[in-house]
């Protein structure tokens, strides 16, 4: 035992390690592009963004050495506590926490933020894997599920209440870990079709969606019944259920948008469905993304030649719009690299997961492959205009040490589990 | 394995549509990313210096100052105290206001012009306070400066370019100089110079942020070429010395190669009257002067009768046709009966009774009677009248009357040598040789401009050729090599004809019509004319006091110097002048004026009065025909 724990080396994924090193690689000459100036660039200055990037790309080292080094039975057996720690974190930002762009989210040790949202991912992972790996647990009893949405909303309740919804977003890609392990695919339908129900509210207005949804139930019940040769003998009360929700749900969409919703949130989702052109005030952000992607053709600008990235012309570009960046000065080639590259991860990871014989570690590895890809789809979605503004940080690539750290705790964990999975049992 | 294929799906279904995506807007729609259209990339131009302008012996008519423009980012403008700004650059507030509310509109972000060209004196003390002021600076820029004040109308001047210019032409933006007329315009190409470009990279609040790609695609800007013009500044400004009080143009040419010498124009204006801070003013002044019209050249653009000078030429072709020899006479007697009826005589005033007029002696009598026998005949010397009228109407055109002479200055008129064509037109009853017998003595249909009266005397000096007449001698003091201008061209007549004719015109001042004129040392040829001319006042033909008009060259062997004078309303063109045009002959060929009694009288007449008494009787001037 005490060599092939000395061994891990030699059984970690080598391939995940490389994507890895590859992102983070190709994300930092992003941030440096995006960051640095003619002029600033003669001098290495570690005050600026990208080497205080470089700083904190260099202390995810320790952290990986450290998690690579714990016992892989550490994890399952503190999950739990680790859990409960992240909740203590996110619950302290209220009283110690520093507000930021109108959010309190961060801890501040001496002008290096801390961002404790970012680490409750991994821990909330890890606690639904331990929950859900025990062997008397199964989704299909509404108390489990309850058990499980409860450790999931529980961090995401503290981070809406800081508010930071991007994040809260986030820890709805749970559910993909949840569906793969049996829970019932209604909720994804019905969460499809409130979302569509959503969508054509806001677009086409209250009226016309209430009557049009009302006339495609009758339509369905109609066919069903046709189906089954039972013309007349409907199932009355689960279509006037029916009728009810969905005119509630509607009506309670357009009440939410028109009154619940901020002026600014309401925005984005008009600019993204085209109500509303502003070029240059609340549309500015998409609009100026969308040029600097165009702008970089099919084989890019070449590095930090990007005049649009130099001119600061696409606001937090270092940050939440990095991938403008890379779409600019390396084109249509670049960022279809990074999104490929991506693929490549997410693939591995799950590749790796379905082999886990350790329940505990396949669930993780589930964990991480949704929320790694809930925050790729949401985040390059924004940027390149296909959803409306929700800033969440580009997984290695944006700017920032939380998130870097966040992330890299995400991967190397699941690296450590896998790595001990030959000699689990 | 059925719930773990959902995840794998929605992986490839996002990396698909986004990739997609990416390729819509990277591939299909990627915008043009030139450094001319982008909005990263901020131009700026680099003036050169606008080419000097010399007169032929190397003296600078034209070059340029500094001027201070208070230049104005409104944006920037913050707390100020206004009322001593207002003061500082002596405006009101109101008007500062104004200013201030006309930059901002055209853009908050850019610089305008606040307030044009300073005095240099305004400027050294506003350059101390002005750092007071946030918002406001002083640009530097050249305008031009002309230290003699002369032949404004040959030179010309600069204006802005308005917007739809800059439009239209990709090389000028809006608000720079251009060319707007004389040399200024004809040659702005060469006196522009090429400006330089500077490529800035800009960011998102239109801030410089450094070079474009190390300044890859700048340039620098080439000063514009200096220009020598064939003008004699000495000739030129004695010229307008002379015609002060006077209304009526001078062209002065060099025979032998074309070169315009002096174009004088009366009244002119002072050339630094279209520069500085007075400029609209002035050029509203100028401008609207619709009774001096100081800004129409006379030497170019003025049409008159040529008159009695337009004989010589009638002589040249007889010749030329062989109708008449050196021998033919005329017996004058006091007119010309061309036809039975009453009026159909023409009165001559030669004085000559009782003995035939030869050709020497009419052209120094000016016989009336003689030309007009001489014109009958050449018209008539075909049977058919319309090719006889063709064939003269195209001899005298090889003179470079009745066409654009095609000078390098942008102004200019055709003037009219009527051909058959023209007379079918204008006589629905039929036409014949006498119909307009007096384009026999230059009158009649016949219209010049001096300049074309100056070169035919210079292709008569030559004996048969004339250069196309110019202003620019050299650009970067390298010879012009147009061919336009280096072609000789010839005329219809003969050279052998023409010695009879130099003598005849040198007999002129020597005993004819030009004898008090004369100049010791210098043969001057020439011939004098007296133009009458008639306006309709309430319906009545009234007459006014004549043209006085010259042509002339001299000395009489390899000539050096051509020329016409008009004078307006100057009377006899030996009263007038003869006598400037002697004195422009004695001034270029020995360079200093002996009669000066003469010169102080000529520059003194003034025809004020006689102007002034037109413009009293409220009516437009109309040449007519007698």
């Amino acid at each position: 035992m005490r060599q092939q724990q000395n061994n891990i080396f030699a059984n970690i994924d080598w391939v995940l390690i490389l994507i890895y090193a590859l992102l983070v690689g190709f994300g930092w000459l992003n941030i440096y592009a995006a960051s640095s100036t003619e002029e600033t660039r003669a001098a290495f200055e570690f005050s600026s963004r990208y080497g205080k990037q470089l700083i904190f790309i260099g202390l995810s080292f320790p952290m990986i050495i450290l998690v690579l080094f714990l016992n892989s039975k550490f994890y399952e057996q503190y999950s739990s506590l680790l859990y409960i720690f992240s909740l203590l974190l996110l619950a302290g930002v209220f009283l110690f926490g520093k507000k930021i762009n109108g959010a309190t989210s961060w801890y501040s040790f001496g002008g290096i933020g801390l961002q404790p949202s970012e680490f409750a991912k991994a821990f909330t992972a890890l606690a639904l894997a331990k929950l859900m790996s025990d062997r008397q647990y199964n989704l299909s009893l509404v108390k489990n599920q309850v058990k499980a949405f409860t450790i999931i909303f529980l961090p995401a309740f503290f981070i809406a209440l800081q508010p930071d919804m991007g994040s809260v977003l986030i820890y709805f890609s749970f559910f993909l870990v949840l569906n793969r392990e049996g829970l019932t695919v209604r909720y994804f339908i019905l969460a499809a079709v409130a979302l569509v129900l959503f969508l054509f509210t806001v677009y086409f207005g209250i009226k016309l969606v209430l009557i049009s949804s009302l006339i495609t139930l009758t339509f369905i019940f109609s066919f069903l019944a046709y189906r089954k040769k039972q013309f007349f003998r409907f199932n009355w009360p689960i279509i006037i259920l029916a009728y009810i929700i969905s005119s509630i749900f509607i009506l309670s969409v357009g009440y939410t948008y028109s009154n619940i919703l901020k002026q600014h949130q309401k925005d984005r989702f008009d600019i993204l469905l085209g109500k509303i052109k502003d070029n240059k005030g609340i549309g500015y952000n998409t609009y100026q993304s969308e040029l600097t992607i165009k702008s970089g053709g099919i084989t890019g600008k070449g590095f930090l030649q990007g005049d649009r990235t130099q001119g600061n012309f696409v606001p937090e570009q270092d940050t939440d719009y990095i991938f403008s960046t890379v779409s600019e000065e390396w084109g249509f080639l670049g960022s279809s690299f990074v999104i490929i590259l991506f693929m490549c991860l997410l693939y591995r990871i799950l590749y790796l997961s379905e082999n886990q014989t350790n329940k505990f570690a396949r669930i993780y590895g589930y964990g991480i492959v949704s929320i790694f890809f809930f925050h790729v789809i949401v985040n390059i979605g924004m940027v390149i205009g296909l959803l409306p503004t929700i800033g969440i940080p580009l997984p290695f690539f944006s700017y920032g040490g939380s998130s870097l750290w966040g992330f890299t705790l995400l991967l190397f964990i699941f690296i450590r589990l896998d790595g001990h999975k030959k000699y689990d049992y | 394995m059925k719930r773990n294929f959902l995840l794998v799906f929605l992986i490839a279904l996002i990396g698909f549509i986004y990739i997609g995506r990416l390729f819509q807007l990277q591939v299909l729609n990627k915008i043009d990313n030139s450094p001319i259209s982008s909005a990263t990339i901020k131009i700026e131009y680099d003036y050169p210096e606008r080419g000097y302008i010399y007169d032929r012996n190397g003296e600078i008519l034209v070059a340029n100052q500094l001027s201070y423009d208070v230049m104005v980012v409104p944006k920037e403008v913050s707390k100020i105290d206004t009322l001593e700004f207002c003061n500082l650059l002596r405006i009101t507030k109101a008007d500062f206001s104004k200013r201030l509310k006309k930059a901002k509109n055209y853009a908050r972000w850019l610089p305008s012009v606040f307030i044009k060209q300073l005095a240099k004196s305004d400027y050294a003390y506003l350059q101390e306070k002005l750092h007071k002021f946030k918002g406001f600076y002083i640009q530097k820029r050249t305008i031009r400066d002309y230290p003699i004040k002369t032949a404004a109308n040959v030179l010309g001047y600069l204006s802005e370019v308005n917007e739809l210019q800059a439009k239209n032409n990709k090389l000028y933006e809006n608000g720079e100089l251009i060319g707007k007329w004389g040399v200024e315009k004809y040659y702005e190409d060469a006196l522009r110079g090429k400006k330089g470009k500077k490529h800035f990279n800009r960011n998102n609040l239109n801030r410089i942020t450094g070079s474009y790609k190390e300044g890859i695609y700048d340039t620098l800007s080439t000063s514009g070429k200096d220009i020598t013009l064939t003008l004699d500044n000495k000739l030129q400004q004695f010229g307008e010395k002379l015609m002060t009080g006077k209304r009526g143009g001078i062209v002065v040419i060099e025979p032998n190669s074309g070169e315009i010498l002096a174009l004088v124009t009366a009244p002119s204006y002072d050339p630094n009257m279209m520069v500085g801070r007075k400029r609209s003013i002035h050029s509203q002044r100028l401008f609207g002067d619709t009774i001096n019209n100081p800004t129409y050249d006379r030497g170019l653009q003025a049409i008159y009768e040529p008159g009695s000078p337009f004989k010589i030429l009638n002589g040249l072709i007889g010749l030329q046709e062989g109708v008449i020899d050196e021998k033919y006479g005329v017996y004058c007697n006091g007119g010309y009966r061309y036809g039975k009826r009453k009026h159909e005589f023409m009165r001559c005033h030669c004085g000559i009774y009782g003995r035939p007029v030869r050709l020497k002696k009419a052209i120094a009598k000016s016989c009336n009677s003689y030309f007009a026998d001489v014109y009958r005949k050449i018209i008539n010397k075909p049977k058919n009248t319309k090719i006889g009228f063709d064939n003269w109407s195209d001899q005298i055109k090889s003179f470079g009357l009745g066409n654009y002479l095609g000078y390098d200055l942008p102004v200019g008129q055709k003037g009219l040598i009527p051909n058959a064509q023209y007379y079918d037109n204008r006589y629905n009853f039929g036409w014949r040789a006498t119909t307009n017998i007096s384009n026999a003595i230059g009158q009649g249909e016949i219209l010049t401009t001096p300049i074309q009266l100056a070169n035919a005397t210079a292709a008569i000096a030559n004996k048969g050729y004339y250069y196309t007449p110019h202003v620019v001698k050299k650009i970067n003091n390298i010879d012009i090599k147009d061919e336009k201008f280096t072609t000789k061209r010839q005329t219809s007549v003969n050279p052998k004809y023409f010695s009879p004719i130099v003598e005849a015109m040198h007999e002129v001042f020597k005993t004819g019509t030009g004898r008090y004129s004369q100049v010791k040392g210098i043969e001057i040829c020439g011939k004098t004319g007296t133009v009458e001319n008639f306006a309709k006042i309430d319906g009545q033909r009234v007459q006014l006091p004549d043209h006085s008009i010259l042509i002339a060259f001299a000395p009489k062997d390899n000539p050096k110097i051509a020329m016409a004078v008009f004078v307006e309303n100057g009377g006899y063109g030996a009263t007038i002048a003869a006598p400037i045009t002697s004195l422009m002959i004695e001034k270029y060929l020995t360079g200093k004026i002996s009669r000066t009694d003469l010169e102080e009288r000529m520059t003194n007449l003034s025809l004020e009065e006689t102007y002034k008494k037109q413009l009293q009787k409220k009516n437009s001037i109309a040449s007519t025909t007698e």
